[in-house]
């Protein structure tokens, strides 16, 4: 054990291995228990009982849908273009992992911090990175060469880039509070008193922005299944469909760990002082309270998927641009006063 | 005249949508909490294999062979059956009966009795042609199998299917007394 950990501690490049191998292991088998999650909760919402026969009450479905995934035919439909075709849920699942990157997953375990790669500049990683996955879905809706993909592509195009502006101008107040684009520091911030009650505004449109970004309902009008068939994916199916599948629910995974991270005090343990206790079980402590806390905001996303019908494009777009683009920037404009007005070498 | 609907300007707090959305949490997570602890207002979606309906009297289900209470097979292998199957599912090998039983007055039985599942209809037509009230369908409509041979039921199968018919007349029974 002790020579395992010091074989970590002396070769860098193993311990990234072992930290990405865990995050990508942990993060698939998150990903497909939302799945069997979102299945069963909307079904209990709908008076339903949703999968319960592979396994006991239906645990094992995960497993049961992706080797039906794996093991399907590979279909490539004559009118498409073919490289992009395939090159578009590649393009649209490799962003999505790669914003797990510097998210704080938890304090240290044995003096390591539990972060993949321990970025200054987090935050701007995460948003370059999660701006690529668009791409991804427009290229999906075009090289379907296909009506409704084609439609579903122009919509999440116009909506993934107007949703980004008020996402990133939501959390300028939060690192004009940290006044550090780290998201360790920010989680450090957080320790007594968790951002949510300093930004409140801020939270909100950065959590309205993230259901726009991740094409969650009351904003999935890129998929939109009544009016597109599916949207960007229709053309799609076996494992690349799952591909689309997997970006999205990761992409979920992203958005909650970074409300978490930014606005809910992160892995810190509300209440309590862990300093005396043994650094291993806090560091635990510390990743469960933040796995807890993200688990959370994942059944806060189904529950809205279920619960809110969809809007129109036109009220989309007019609530992106004339309601949360100047309310992000008066929550800005607020914030820096606060901060002036109560920095005493001013 | 045109009609003009009438289109109510919004309050202030239902421009704020949040009102609404509240309520709309409440309503769900009403119908989850309800749902999820099994105390389901209306229960709609029944565990089908093994909970199933009710099935209704005079329901056509698979047709089976029936013996009286003294265990005789009720059918003489008069054919009738085969002939009037629409789909043409029967098919019977009629044989001789030897006499000098108490039904010896019966001169044939079905030597091969054979109802194919995969080509009946269950229209009922064999239950209704039987002067011996010896074929009847019964309630079971799910046959399942993993050949075509299978799902043949021979004369076997298909009284073990059937059981026992209280048969009232005993119309072979003694009959030989009375002649």
């Amino acid at each position: 054990m002790n020579e395992a950990i010091l074989f970590l501690e002396t070769t860098p490049w193993a311990l990234h291995l072992l930290k990405i191998m865990v995050v990508i292991g942990g993060l698939l088998l998150v990903v497909a228990y939302t799945v069997l999650a979102e299945r069963r909760i909307c079904a209990f919402i709908q008076d339903r009982r949703g999968p319960n026969r592979v396994g006991p009450g239906g645990l094992l479905q995960p497993i049961a849908d992706g080797l039906k995934f794996l093991f399907k035919e590979n279909v490539l439909p004559g009118h498409v273009h073919k490289i992009y075709y395939i090159l578009a849920p590649v393009m649209t699942m490799v962003p999505a992992l790669l914003t797990l990157a510097v998210i704080p997953f938890g304090s240290s375990l044995a003096s390591v911090p539990v972060v993949i790669a321990d970025l200054n500049v987090g935050i701007l990683w995460i948003f370059s990175i999660a701006s690529l996955g668009v791409y991804g879905i427009v290229l999906a809706g075009w090289a379907s060469n296909s009506k409704y993909p084609f439609l579903g592509g122009i919509r999440s195009s116009a909506q993934m880039i107007s949703y980004e502006i008020p996402m990133g101008m939501s959390v300028v107040g939060v690192f004009m509070l940290v006044g550090s684009l780290n998201l360790m520091r920010v989680v450090e911030y957080q320790k007594d008193i968790w951002l949510i009650f300093k930004q409140p505004l801020g939270f909100l449109i950065f959590l309205v922005a993230a259901f726009a970004e991740t094409n969650r309902l009351p904003f999935d009008l890129p998929e939109s299944e009544q009016e597109l068939v599916g949207g960007y994916h229709t053309e799609y199916g076996s494992m690349k469909f799952a591909m689309f599948f997997l970006a999205e629910y990761t992409n979920m995974i992203t958005s909650s760990a970074l409300m978490v991270t930014l606005f809910f005090g992160g892995w810190q343990f509300p209440w309590l002082d862990l300093n005396q206790y043994n650094p291993w079980l806090v560091g635990v402590l510390h990743m469960s309270s933040f796995l807890f806390k993200v688990l959370l905001f994942m059944l806060f996303f189904i529950w809205v998927r279920w619960t809110l019908p969809r809007f129109r494009y036109d009220q989309l777009m007019a609530l992106g641009w004339k309601v949360f683009i100047p309310l992000a920037l008066a929550n800005i404009l607020v914030t820096s006063l606060i901060i002036t007005i109560q920095t005493p070498h001013f | 005249m045109p009609l003009i609907v009438q289109r109510r300007k919004l309050t202030w707090s239902e421009k704020l949508y949040f009102p609404a959305i509240l309520g709309g949490f409440v309503i769900t997570m009403r119908h989850f909490l309800k749902t999820a602890l099994g105390r389901r207002s209306r229960k709609v979606t029944m565990e089908y294999p093994e909970e199933k309906w009710p099935v209704p009297a005079g329901y056509r289900g698979a047709p089976t062979l029936v013996r009286d209470q003294d265990g005789r097979e009720k059918c003489v292998g008069c054919q009738l059956c085969e002939f009037v199957c629409p789909p043409r599912a029967i098919t019977i090998q009629p044989g001789e009966l030897p006499g000098g039983s108490s039904y010896g007055q019966v001169e044939k039985y079905a030597e091969k009795f054979e109802i194919d599942m995969l080509r009946c209809i269950y229209c009922g037509l064999c239950e209704e042609v039987c002067p011996e009230q010896a074929i009847f369908l019964q309630q079971d409509y799910t046959f399942t199998g993993y050949s075509r041979k299978e799902l043949v039921h021979d004369k076997q199968k298909l009284l073990e299917l059937g059981g026992i018919e209280q048969d009232k007349i005993f119309k072979w029974k003694n009959s030989g007394d009375r002649l």
